[in-house]
């Protein structure tokens, strides 16, 4: 049948959603008293609005893109893998490990372990509800969300023990050293002549997760894997008849989702904090399923869609700055709105939408 | 009384429908192009029509499951809005579906009540309904146990519950939706018996079908729809088969398949007491051989369920089994490692699957990408180890589908925008074009148009003239007779006896199907 054009599909219908959750956002910054229009502009000004803004905005965008294309894959097969919040702090615990057992030289040396022990491990938490599911037919859904909790239990019982720093209450490791240490945005630049904000924590992982996006590009729509991934998401049985195996797709496919969303540690804990500290996974692995909806599963959609949501995060932090009547709690409602406007009600105007471009369409001709 | 003789008052009084001008348009496609057509009280009319033709999309308006962009409906001579099918109900409009509608572990009871509760409790509701299902059973030969759970009967009563349902909310116009699909010869009989005692108590039944055969048999007038527009209305008495095809199609169509006969050779596939249990442990193919030689085609007949779709799974290697299967001389892994469907392929097995929808095709894919599945793996489709050759395979796909004239000629459209003709054809052209030695074909033209039908009997029968071996698995039995080489019928997952097509009838084959063998040749 008739569809509307791609281009209102992909690009019209996000921002029409986009509006109609500051819209009500604003309705609700109104209703307690406050200038809806001052919202937007701080949340813009926050994040866009100078290098340390941008810096911020870039460096959550980095984790996003990560979750989401974990979550991206996973839909791919129709596996809803809500799991990477728990896949990435494990890998985090992996790229921890890796850091810490060698005193490295260089960051160029360090980084492809850090990330073969971040991948590894995300895949490894990713892997039993992946067997679970192909084998038992335990929902993944279930499973995944299970082991988020056993996955933050794990660190927090690692961190106060064996991992902890000797001779200190809080529950982190010891600092990797400076030969584990990424550069940032201010150091990459600088020899450039620009100057950027040194307190911001982007670095070089952001194009890690931009070549992760290329990446999952080529896997899903050039590869035989891809072509089996995407034909078990779209129909099983006919996946059956094809002789293509259901057990292997799933778990290959979470393997993959898995280690993904694990490389978000390359950016927090190898990036950022430059130890394993607790919760540092701040949510990023449930905001990474909205950004995949946003995103359409698609990697151009979801680096698109990992942006906004940074500068969304990053301009919900600014908010807190500059408008004192705002509290924490309303920013993260501001914040929930537009996650469901763009992620969970993403369907909600399409119908709508796609009745209007019908009829114009039939006017026209 | 007098049920046959009825025409007089029938033309006076106003038509229990009456469609004026009705369109319907989705996008660029018009589905029903300015419709008009009058349905007497008290008559059987059959609407035939191809795939796409716009049949459903018209009863789905007269339901109010569509509302027409423009056009009239009138029932009973009363302009008639249906905005919903609320409304249709009301206006007397009940509707059996081919997909049946039914909560299947609800007893009959249950679903005869189910949205037409006179209260909030039920018991009230269900001895009422109870009394009304025993006098509609009297009546017309409806009967069904009102307290039997749906899943546990036959296919032919669950049909029988639909039209119980219609006629339990007052239905006065009763459309049914290719009826007869699923239901065995004597099963259909049993289905146009109740209709002509509804037709006799003064009921209006339209009958969707592509059969022509049941049209000719129940029908009154008919009427024959063509890409959207009503082409005509015709008694039926006064027109045959021949005409109608031609009708539909728009062009002469040949419903029988012109072939030579067979010159059998080598036996390419032999079945040994294979055996085969399903998920729930039920045996479901229960110890048959049978085999088949290049250059044949072997027909398997029989109802819908019993054993025949299990066989072509675990042919296709997506079902395990017991037993022996040979291709060509040498056994085939039927539990282990290479029971799959790609180690069948690498056999020389080509399947076409009975449901092309959920197995052959991945609807979302395009036709581009349809064109290599499940042959994926095969070395010129790939560019490197790594990455396929898209654009390789897109130019294959564009060639493959000129020499099966897949219309329209686009490979890159989606499968689930092809019509089902269009779509069978991508499939055979996938799975003949790879040189097999054995082609299981299942329901080859089950939803495919009148015209695809002549292309793929033609396509399937030039397969066996060189020299491959066809095992051929379809519930219509005319395709069977006109197709098969030999006839093997199936019952209850056993073989019930082999039969040559000139030597045998479709009585004689449906009793076979019924699972009766001792009156052979009694009768």
């Amino acid at each position: 049948m008739n569809k509307m054009p791609r281009w209102a599909d992909v690009v019209l219908i996000p921002l029409i959603n986009l509006a109609l959750a500051f819209f009500v956002a604003g309705l609700l910054v109104f209703a307690i008293g406050q200038n809806p229009f001052d919202m937007v502009y701080f949340m813009v000004k926050g994040s866009l609005g100078s290098t340390a803004g941008i810096g911020f905005t870039l460096y959550y965008a980095t984790n996003f893109i990560f979750t989401g294309l974990a979550f991206s894959v996973a839909m791919h097969a129709k596996l809803f893998n809500i799991g990477g919040e728990g896949q990435a702090a494990i890998g985090g615990l992996g790229a921890a490990l890796v850091l810490l057992a060698v005193p490295w030289p260089h960051w160029t040396l360090a980084l492809p372990f850090a990330i073969a022990g971040a991948a590894l491990f995300g895949a490894a938490w990713a892997a039993v509800p992946a067997y679970l599911q192909a084998k038992r037919g335990s929902h993944i859904v279930i499973t995944t969300i299970m082991f988020n909790f056993i996955g933050a239990s794990l660190l927090v019982y690692l961190l106060n023990g064996v991992l902890k720093k000797p001779g200190q209450q809080v529950a982190e490791t010891r600092l990797f050293g400076e030969g584990a240490q990424l550069p940032t945005f201010y150091e990459m630049l600088a020899p450039l002549g620009i100057e950027f904000s040194k307190s911001a924590p982007v670095n070089i992982s952001f194009f890690l997760a931009i070549a992760a996006a290329v990446g999952v590009y080529l896997l899903i729509w050039r590869t035989r894997l891809g072509f089996q991934i995407r034909a078990f998401g779209e129909s099983e049985s006919a996946t059956a008849y094809a002789g293509i195996s259901s057990v292997r797709v799933t778990i290959i496919t979470m393997l993959i989702s898995g280690a993904l969303a694990g490389m978000l540690s390359i950016n927090v804990v190898m990036g950022e904090s430059e130890r394993l500290i607790l919760n540092f996974v701040e949510g990023a692995g449930f905001m990474g399923i909205a950004v995949a909806l946003m995103g359409r599963n698609h990697p151009f959609g979801i680096v698109v869609a990992g942006l906004l949501f940074g500068m969304l995060n990053q301009g919900g932090f600014e908010l807190l700055w500059e408008m004192p009547g705002i509290s924490r709690e309303m920013v993260l409602v501001i914040q929930a709105l537009i996650i469901i406007f763009t992620g969970a009600l993403v369907n909600m105007t399409r119908d709508p939408i796609e009745r209007l471009f019908m009829r114009m369409s039939k006017e026209a001709s | 009384m007098g049920g046959t003789n009825t025409t007089g008052p029938q033309n006076t009084a106003a038509p229990a429908i009456e469609l004026r001008g009705i369109s319907k348009a989705f996008g660029p496609v018009q589905a029903n192009k300015d419709i008009a057509i009058n349905v007497a009280k008290g008559t059987v009319h059959g609407i035939i029509g191809e795939n796409g033709a716009g049949k459903s999309t018209l009863m789905s308006i007269l339901y109010g499951f569509y509302k027409a962009d423009s056009g009239e409906i009138f029932i009973n001579g009363k302009k008639t809005e249906i905005p919903d099918s609320q409304a249709a109900i009301s206006a007397g409009i009940g509707m059996v579906f081919q997909h049946f509608k039914l909560v299947e572990n609800f007893t009959v009871l249950e679903n005869v009540i189910l949205g037409a509760e006179d209260g909030p409790m039920l018991h009230e509701s269900l001895e009422k309904a109870r009394d009304a299902l025993k006098h509609l059973a009297d009546e017309y030969e409806l009967d069904v146990d009102p307290d039997a759970v749906v899943q546990d009967l036959s296919v032919g009563h669950q049909q029988r519950v639909e039209i119980l349902k219609a006629l339990y909310r007052q239905a006065e116009i009763l459309i049914l939706d290719e009826p007869t699909g699923v239901l065995t010869p004597a099963e259909a009989d049993h289905l146009f018996r109740i209709l002509q005692n509804l037709k006799e108590e003064g009921k209006t039944i339209i009958l969707i079908t592509h059969k022509l055969r049941e049209i000719m048999n129940v029908t009154d007038t008919v009427s024959v729809m063509r890409r959207g527009e009503m082409l005509d209305t015709v008694k039926t008495a006064e027109t045959s088969p021949e005409d109608l095809a031609e009708r539909m199609v728009g062009r002469k169509v040949l419903l029988r398949v012109d072939k030579k006969p067979a010159t059998p050779g080598e036996k390419v596939l032999e079945v040994n007491d294979l055996r085969v249990t399903d998920d729930s442990g039920v045996e479901r193919v229960k110890g048959i051989s049978f085999e088949v030689r290049a250059g044949e085609i072997l027909g398997i007949a029989g109802v819908a369920g019993n054993g025949q779709t299990e066989l072509l799974e675990v042919l296709g290697g997506f079902m395990n089994g017991r037993g022996s299967i040979k291709v060509n001389g040498q056994e085939i892994d039927l539990t282990g490692k290479f029971s799959d469907a790609q180690s069948r392929r690498a056999r020389g097995i080509a399947h076409v699957p009975e449901d092309r929808q959920a197995e052959g095709l991945i609807m979302e894919f395009g036709a581009w990408e349809n064109m290599v599945f499940g042959y994926h793996h095969a070395p010129e489709y790939q560019k490197s180890k790594l990455f396929m050759d898209n654009a390789g395979i897109k130019k294959i796909a564009a060639e493959k589908m000129e020499r099966f004239d897949v219309r329209p000629r686009n490979e890159m459209l989606a499968a689930k925008n092809f019509s089902g003709g269009n779509q069978q054809k991508i499939v055979l052209a996938r799975e003949m074009e790879r040189d097999p030695d054995l082609l299981l074909v299942g329901q080859p033209t089950r939803g495919v148009d009148i015209g695809a039908i002549e292309f793929i009997h033609q396509q399937i029968v030039a397969l066996r003239d060189a020299g491959k071996a066809i095992l051929l698995v379809s519930v219509e039995l005319d395709e069977i007779m006109s197709l098969s080489d030999r006839i093997a019928v199936m019952f209850d997952g056993q073989i019930m006896g082999e039969r040559l097509p000139d030597q045998t009838d479709e009585r004689d084959l449906g009793l076979l199907m019924a699972g009766i063998t001792e009156r052979k040749g009694a009768a």
